[in-house]
């Protein structure tokens, strides 16, 4: 998932050639004051008029809370934007909020339920309601860490390292993985620094995240790199579906594929992986379906 | 001690020359944007009072804005370059000169000068250094050393074919400044002035990596193509241009050179710092340079022995079956537009104005065995694939693959290449589907207001003409 | 419609800077400067005209600055303008 600020529109011409698999057009913090009306409009043309293509296009607006958030939303549901990524969540309350917000834009315009929503969990308060908040919509798409205001929130900072996001990491992919949505991590800021981003993204797929956040192009080729199975693991993730399926075929309930027992969470493990191939456009649909 | 000295000044020089009004004057451009040779050899052409001059350039560029006024006062009144840039271009879009201007690629002007279709009766030739025979060079070994270009590729045509030729150097150094590039025998007078070009403007230091990220999406699209094109294998040869992601290309092609073991035997043409570098680590086996684009590759060809200097007609001769285009497999170029039918053009402006060069270009996509052209789709709301150029100076027969930020397009006279690339698993479309592309994003440009008259002609390397440029009216 | 003077938009690359005036003449005058005026200029000055009067702006002197802006921004910067002209958002409060 791209970040671009939502009042650049040179940015916003041609995010989408580089191959992120969502763009964040951004309303919030980016974006300021004297310019929200702007970059709104801005935003709402370029979701209108430019064909993005397959990615995902999701908009991060301002909280409902201030005097920006309810036109943002207006915004972008008539837009057509596929996700609205709610900042600085804390309570599932506010979720619901927005989605009666969303319920009534949809309403007018008659397209109710094509808004989905992520939720980004940015303070210790959102962390402790984590799985409140991954359950409170049926929209709800995913979660994501925020890590700068989460850290100062906690009266901490970040580091190479991380550890003072452990608990919130782990806490997200836990609650995410519960509520059965995704979950993505928060970006990485030095962009002069490949190697340490490169750890981080293996970092957070060990952890069990969807996806990494990024604020520049050059850093999607590490993220897909980390992300995309290799060619081994998508053969073996491929035999196993295909010795499942013939085993429903069979109506036979035991699965082995060479000669060892394949259970329930290897059958998940490979799905995931085929799926992660598909994304990362290293095996077609096709292939896949095979 | 030397009894034959051919030191004098430069409007002795002129005189000694014979000279007249309506002759043919000739510069190389090796000091690019720093170049003050033109400028100052002009201005005194005027001062002299000479009339009706054919100025034949290797290229001229924004630097030489003053010709205009020497145009107007007529001692200029005929043109011969590869390229214009800059208001003297933007004057003479907009109808300057009555007679066009001769645009020729670089192996096209070195065929012509040795046909004799382009005869030069005087050529003014700066040089980093000369002794006072004239034996001269693009770098110097002095302290002195003021003005350095590297290569003098350019020259060496004039040099050798010139009726007449007088040096003109800043760093006269002892007898004999060998090695040289250009022989006393060649050498009719040498001049010494304060300074022939700006070093700061002759060429940047080290050209920094571009750190734009739809140059490094092109570059690294470009690397794939070279790559999987089936002529990326031991010995192969390879010339790039000096853009952001041409330079670029080389760092991703380095890198799977290193993982494969490959080994190129020459890269070719405009030599940058980047190719130099693989020399050293032994990837490239030899350089043979027209032109030196940086400090790093003047310095090189200065003294390395296996970075060879060559002039344009060793270079890209399309009539010399020796030229070094012939040998070449794989050439990476820009464009400012190419149209559906892979036709280029790197000289006008899609607002009608000349503001570029031909270059090596024609030679190069002719003769090698693989062109590819590196071009955003778009710059800003200008197209860049589009369904006819505005002027044509590549035919499309030339050219093989086509890399943008939204997909590579394939010749359809190449079949193999697209095959070879598509099993690779990089993304091809047709051309026609990019042109579409780029409508949909930006509209349809209205047509330009071209005028009646021409005020340029692009001839082929073989010497026909290629297309006419008109005049850009409002 | 009352005008304040008001712009919106940037000099930046791929923007338009927009400028919107109390009206000085009987109708829309549009002052337009653009890198790209030969090819697309009659086509900017047609969305500007469209986009303000499909608001309600009939009279106003504008000033457009153009560094190569795609139309759905031109659309969106002169709704920006307009909208801060004439204090009547585009978007309920």
């Amino acid at each position: 998932m791209m970040f671009v600020p939502g009042n650049n529109p040179g940015m916003m011409a041609d995010a989408h050639i580089y191959g992120p698999d969502s763009i964040m057009l951004d309303l919030e913090d980016s974006v300021t004051m004297a310019e929200k009306d702007a970059a709104r409009l801005l935003v709402y043309n370029a979701l209108k008029t430019i064909d993005y293509g397959t990615t995902e296009m999701v908009v991060r607006i301002n909280p409902l809370s201030t005097p920006y958030g309810k036109k943002d939303v207006e915004a972008v549901v008539k837009a057509g934007v596929d996700v609205i990524r709610m900042p600085k969540t804390e309570t599932a309350e506010e979720v619901r909020e927005l989605e009666a917000e969303i319920l009534k834009v949809e309403e007018e315009i008659g397209a109710v339920g094509r808004t989905q929503i992520m939720a980004a969990i940015e303070s210790a308060l959102g962390i402790c309601n984590a799985y409140a908040i991954a359950t409170a919509s049926k929209r709800m798409m995913g979660i994501a860490l925020g890590a700068e205001d989460y850290t100062a929130n906690l009266k901490t900072q970040r580091t190479p390292g991380g550890d003072e996001l452990r608990l919130a990491r782990e806490t997200i992919v836990v609650a995410a993985r519960a509520a059965g949505i995704a979950c993505f991590d928060t970006v990485y800021s030095n962009l002069d620094d490949m190697d340490t981003f490169r750890a981080e993204v293996e970092y957070i797929k060990t952890l069990g995240f969807d996806g990494k956040s990024i604020i520049n192009p050059r850093q999607i080729e590490i993220v897909n790199e980390v992300f995309t199975p290799t060619p081994k693991a998508i053969e073996k993730a491929l035999k196993i579906v295909a010795a499942i399926k013939e085993a429903q075929e069979k109506g036979s309930g035991v699965i082995a594929v060479n000669g060892k027992m394949v259970d329930r969470p290897v059958v998940i493990r490979a799905e995931r992986t085929i799926a992660l191939a598909v994304a990362s456009g290293v095996l077609t649909k096709e292939e896949a379906a095979l | 001690m030397m009894r034959n000295t051919k030191l004098t000044t430069l409007e002795e020089a002129i005189r000694k020359s014979g000279l007249r009004d309506g002759m043919t004057i000739s510069f190389h451009h090796h000091f690019r944007g720093g170049d003050k040779v033109v400028n100052m050899v002009v201005d005194k052409l005027a001062e002299m009072g000479f009339k009706g001059l054919h100025l034949a350039a290797s290229s001229l560029s924004d630097v030489h804005a003053p010709l205009i006024e020497h145009i107007k006062a007529g001692v200029i009144t005929k043109i011969s370059t590869s390229g214009l840039r800059g208001e003297l271009a933007n004057e003479i879009s907009r109808g300057l000169m009555e007679e066009p201007v001769v645009f020729r690629s670089h192996g096209g002007r070195g065929s012509a000068i040795a046909s004799g279709e382009l005869a030069i009766d005087v050529a003014f030739l700066g040089a980093s250094s000369c002794d006072e025979l004239g034996n001269a060079c693009g770098y110097s070994r002095s302290e002195n050393a003021k003005s350095i270009c590297g290569s003098l590729g350019y020259a060496l045509p004039d040099a050798q074919y010139a009726q007449h030729v007088i040096v003109i150097t800043d760093d006269l150094v002892p007898y004999p400044n060998v090695p040289m590039s250009i022989p006393a025998s060649l050498v009719e007078s040498v001049v010494v002035v304060d300074s022939v070009g700006d070093s700061s403007k002759i060429s940047a230091g080290a050209i920094r990596d571009s750190k734009n990220p739809r140059d490094i999406l092109l570059a690294k699209s470009a690397a794939k193509v070279v790559i999987n094109s089936g002529y990326f294998e031991d010995g192969f040869s390879i010339q790039t241009g000096t853009g952001g992601a041409s330079l670029a290309v080389v760092k991703y092609i380095r890198e799977e050179m290193l993982a494969r073991g490959i080994k190129a035997s020459f890269a070719l043409g405009g030599i940058t710092a980047h190719m130099v570098k693989l020399h050293e680590e032994g990837l490239i086996g030899r350089l043979i340079d027209v032109q030196s684009f940086d400090k790093v590759a003047a310095e090189s060809i200065k003294n390395d022995p296996f970075h060879q200097e060559v002039s344009a007609i060793d270079y890209a001769s399309g009539e010399h079956k020796g030229s070094a285009v012939h040998a070449l497999d794989m050439v990476i170029l820009s464009a400012l537009e190419v149209d559906t039918d892979f036709n280029v053009n790197v000289l006008v402006g899609s607002d009608g104005i000349i503001r570029g060069a031909i270059g090596g270009h024609q030679d190069t996509a002719a003769d090698s065995a693989l062109s590819i052209i590196v071009c955003p789709l778009l710059r800003g709301r200008i197209p860049c694939v589009v369904p006819k150029v505005t002027t044509l100076i590549t035919p499309g027969a030339s050219v093989d693959v086509v890399v943008t930020e939204y997909g590579i397009a394939v010749n359809p006279a190449r079949p193999e290449i697209a095959e070879r690339l598509k099993a690779a698993g990089l993304k091809i479309v047709d051309i026609h589907e990019l042109a579409a592309k780029a409508t949909s994003i930006i509209g349809t440009p209205d047509p330009l207001p071209f005028g009646e008259k021409i005020v340029g002609v692009v001839m082929n390397r073989d010497g026909s003409v290629l297309d006419y440029i008109r005049n850009i009216e409002g | 419609m009352e005008i304040k003077p008001a712009s919106a938009g940037t000099l930046e690359s791929g923007d338009i800077l927009v400028r919107i005036a109390p009206a000085t003449t009987d109708g829309l005058s549009i002052d337009l400067e653009s890198s790209v005026a030969a090819q697309f200029g009659g086509q900017i000055r047609h969305l500007i005209t469209e986009t303000l009067e499909g608001l309600g702006v009939e009279k106003a002197d504008v000033t457009a600055v153009d560094k190569g802006a795609l139309d759905c921004t031109i659309r969106a910067r002169v709704t920006a303008a307009a909208v801060r002209a004439t204090g009547k958002d585009v978007w309920r409060d």
